[in-house]
């Protein structure tokens, strides 16, 4: 490695989400909705020197064989009023909602994260999501009529004009005209503190980094291991110049897991208790489905995987983000399967989402510095697997060790989720 | 006992954007005990503002009794993003959220969306009404105790109990269920504005389509009347249409920089102002006017029996007496219990639905 000083970490906190990874069987799991969790989670970010509380969003409750899935925590507010909520009882933490560019307006959401950044002293945040489906549509004047090479293309154009209104914002009115809106509006507000607030984005195909690269502060990445992390962020970093842009002007944040222990073994167990409260037999065999795309309501999961082969685009599973070709899916499990000797369960709980960062609390904080000083990363999106204290370990026994190493504030230096991120407010165009 | 008041005010204040300001204004509020708040809201670039909605959740950790009403408009936006996010208003408030229902009737606001023009005031109303609908279906759909954390079955929820709308009307369709639980109050209160006039006879068809929306969506009108013999009429005329659960206030627009303007504005509180529930004060000058309402209007209303001391009762619907509403899919679904499905979490969820299923229930702060 060069010797370059030492990078800054910055860390965010995810909302458990609405998936299997947050485990509600746990007797600590708490509401996922009543606002005491999340002043709960916000407050253990702000007490852990956080750059963002950070939360997700889903328009449509997922759906197989046409009802409801209902093994995974489900229902959740609505992003921007919460946070808003948590503006009044936090003084520093940034505050990040994921809201679609699909099915909202310019005009509008512009407005509200305007407002979030006055209400909030500057630190208002907007993951700018892009799913199209015809699916979340139903819910919506707009429907699903987006293809899916339009959907970056609305939001691109969406974020542009959203950043028009924030520069004109007390002084003029935008007149703009393009292929997606052809609008004139003047916000009825001065400019954010923020002068834009942060946009932050998520997807992963080449569109998604190129957007990425032309207009995002941060991405929330899914390459979370080392080798994984180093190519995105050498790959989108890469992107910046040709938009004119400095590698430190866009942060990349993987979303990771973590389980610690007072010993590495203890963290290993755990580690397996955890993942075994995740993948239940019943959501075993929903994993399962979504792959194979057909019933397996009877099939056991201590046994081996099914026989039958999976069916291409069958619809069965609704609101959830494909996992690719099913037939090569299947195939690559039964391998694994075949290899170790694992059970259906045991090998969904193989396949799926292990947890990122295990071990003692100085081996997790020598491997999040390890990730950030190699570039597989510039800091981490948190994600507990307990709603609301699934945070407090992580805060009380790590944050210290990152904090003695020299790579994580002791104290915020300044105000605004900018301040934090060390990204300047952009000047007016 | 007499006959108690009901009293709410407007905390519209042009031209400010900081949170200490409105902060300050809710804490007179709750000083002055009352029923709720309001805050109006649009797309023109004029009065300067913040989104409202957001404003009032960010008053809602740093009071504790005090109802919030903030407008939010149909025209423009998503019904099924309205319906979560005064949802939501209603959990970080736990249980003290209404809604103003608002329309966008300018070329201007039309112009910022860019997505349709202008609609005369009868299909602007009609669509209001339509989207309070939805809403109301969307806040009915999860059923209350539709959380069970079957850890026998691994299902965190009983489907069952989750619903979809399916409602279909001429200006947009929407699915659900909510992707957002069953709100503290069941449903939020929703509020809409009357005049006198659109109540008269000679109505135009704007005026019918707003009465039509308060009449089967509201649980309050805000009335307004030039007189009180006019307020009189309309606030009979519309209990006779609304039934009695509706509240109805008067809006009056209020400069308390006099003492005998305070004293107006107690003696016509007092005597009951014609036909109506109470009041709903516009001040000129909120910091200023609720000030005086708080040390000295509120006082003497306290000492002649007719307003609160305190706030009993923990949500607005319980301030304003009316009751909380079962969902409408439950009653529909009648289905036996499952008889293993655990009590949901509602440690912060305000009363439970128990036993109280019509909008008639009136408790006890209220009597008529
Ligand atoms: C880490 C990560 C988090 C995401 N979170 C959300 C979310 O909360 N809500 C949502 O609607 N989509 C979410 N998405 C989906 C993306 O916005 C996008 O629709 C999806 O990744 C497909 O786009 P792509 O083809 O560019 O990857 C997320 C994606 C990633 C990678």
């Amino acid at each position: 490695m060069t010797d370059r000083p030492l990078k800054q970490i910055h860390l965010a906190a995810h909302f458990p989400g609405v998936n299997n990874t947050t485990v509600w069987t746990d007797p600590a799991a708490g509401s996922q909705i009543a606002f005491e969790s999340f002043r709960h989670l916000a407050a253990t970010a702000e007490r852990g020197r956080f750059d963002f509380l950070f939360l997700a969003e889903g328009l449509r409750l997922r759906e197989v064989k046409g009802r409801i899935h209902d093994l995974d925590v489900l229902g959740r507010p609505e992003s921007i009023t919460v946070l808003n909520a948590l503006a009044a009882v936090t003084t520093h933490l940034g505050l990040a909602a994921t809201v679609n560019a699909t099915f909202n307006e310019p005009y509008e959401l512009a407005r509200r994260f305007a407002s979030l950044d006055h209400l909030s002293g500057g630190r208002a945040a907007w993951n700018v999501v892009t799913s199209s489906d015809a699916f979340t549509g139903e819910n919506f004047r707009r429907g699903g009529y987006l293809d899916r090479a339009d959907r970056y293309t609305r939001a691109a154009e969406f974020v542009q004009l959203a950043r028009e209104f924030w520069d004109a914002a007390g002084t003029g009115t935008v007149r703009h005209q393009g292929p997606q809106f052809d609008v004139e509006g003047t916000l009825s507000l001065p400019r954010p503190p923020q002068g834009h607030p942060v946009v932050i984005q998520a997807g992963d195909s080449d569109e998604g980094r190129e957007f990425a690269a032309a207009t995002a502060d941060v991405v929330f990445s899914r390459h979370s291991t080392l080798a994984a992390g180093q190519a995105f962020h050498a790959d989108v970093k890469r992107r910046l110049a040709a938009y004119g842009r400095k590698p430190d002007e866009l942060k990349i944040m993987p979303g990771v897991t973590w389980v610690l222990g007072d010993t590495e073994e203890e963290a290993v167990e755990r580690a397996a208790g955890i993942r075994r409260a995740q993948v239940s037999p019943a959501t075993a065999i929903a994993y399962l489905e979504q792959v194979w795309g057909v019933d397996l309501s009877g099939h056991d999961v201590d046994g081996p995987l099914p026989e039958v082969d999976p069916v291409r685009g069958s619809g069965l599973v609704q609101g959830r983000t494909s996992l690719g070709d099913p037939l090569e899916i299947a195939a690559e499990w039964r391998a694994v399967a075949a290899a170790k000797g694992l059970s259906s369960r045991e090998l969904v709980i193989e396949v799926t989402g292990r947890q990122s960062f295990v071990g003692t609390p100085r081996s997790v904080a020598e491997q999040i510095d390890r990730h950030v000083q190699s570039d597989a990363a510039d800091g981490f999106i948190l994600v507990p697997h307990l709603t609301p204290g699934g945070l407090d370990e992580f805060v009380d026994r790590v944050v210290p060790l990152l904090q003695e190493r020299g790579v994580f504030r002791t104290e915020y230096t300044g105000t605004t989720l900018r301040d934090h991120l060390g990204l300047p407010v952009p000047g007016r165009r | 006992m007499p006959r108690q008041l009901h009293l709410s005010a407007a905390l519209d204040s042009p031209g400010r954007f900081d949170a200490a300001h409105f902060t300050d204004l809710a804490r007179l509020a709750e000083r002055a005990t009352l029923d709720f708040v309001t805050l109006d809201d649009s797309y023109t670039p004029e009065p300067g503002r913040l989104d409202a909605l957001a404003t009032f959740a960010r008053l809602a950790p740093v009071t504790s009794g005090l109802g919030l009403v903030p407008t939010v408009t149909t025209t423009h936006t998503e019904p099924f993003h309205t319906s979560i996010a005064v949802n939501t208003l209603d959990w970080v408030s736990e249980g003290r959220a209404g809604w103003l229902v608002g329309v966008s009737d300018t070329e201007a606001e039309a112009r910022a969306f860019g997505r349709r023009g202008t609609a005369p005031a009868e299909e602007l109303w009609a669509e209001a009404a339509d989207a309070a609908d939805a809403a109301s279906r969307l806040w009915d759909s999860w059923e209350d105790d539709a959380e069970i954390r079957d850890a026998a079955t691994g299902r965190f929820v009983d489907r069952a109990k989750l619903h979809h709308i399916d409602f279909e009307g001429p200006y947009f369709s929407v699915r659900g269920p909510s992707i957002t639980p069953r709100p503290p109050q069941g449903r939020p209160v929703i509020a809409v504005t009357v005049a006198a006039a659109d109540l008269a006879p000679d109505a135009g068809p704007g005026g019918r389509a707003r009465v039509a929306t308060a009449v089967r969506h509201a649980d309050v009108v805000l009335l307004d009347a030039p007189d009180r013999a006019t307020r009189l009429t309309a606030a009979t005329e519309l209990r006779l249409r609304g039934g009695e659960v509706l509240r109805i206030l008067a809006r009056i627009p209020v400069a308390l920089t006099t003492a005998a303007a305070t004293a107006d504005l107690l003696t016509e509180a007092t005597e009951g102002g014609g036909g109506v529930d109470g009041f709903h004060l516009v001040p000129a000058d909120p910091a200023r006017d609720l000030a005086v309402l708080a040390d000295h209007v509120v006082p003497a209303l306290r000492e002649r029996g007719l307003f609160r001391t305190g706030y009993t009762g923990r949500t607005l619907r319980d301030r304003l007496g009316l009751a909380r509403p079962a969902s409408r899919y439950a009653a529909a679904a009648a289905t036996p219990a499952t008889a293993t499905a655990a009590a949901t979490d509602t440690s912060a969820a305000g009363t439970p639905a128990a036993g109280t299923p019509t909008r008639s229930a009136a408790t006890a702060e209220v009597t008529r």
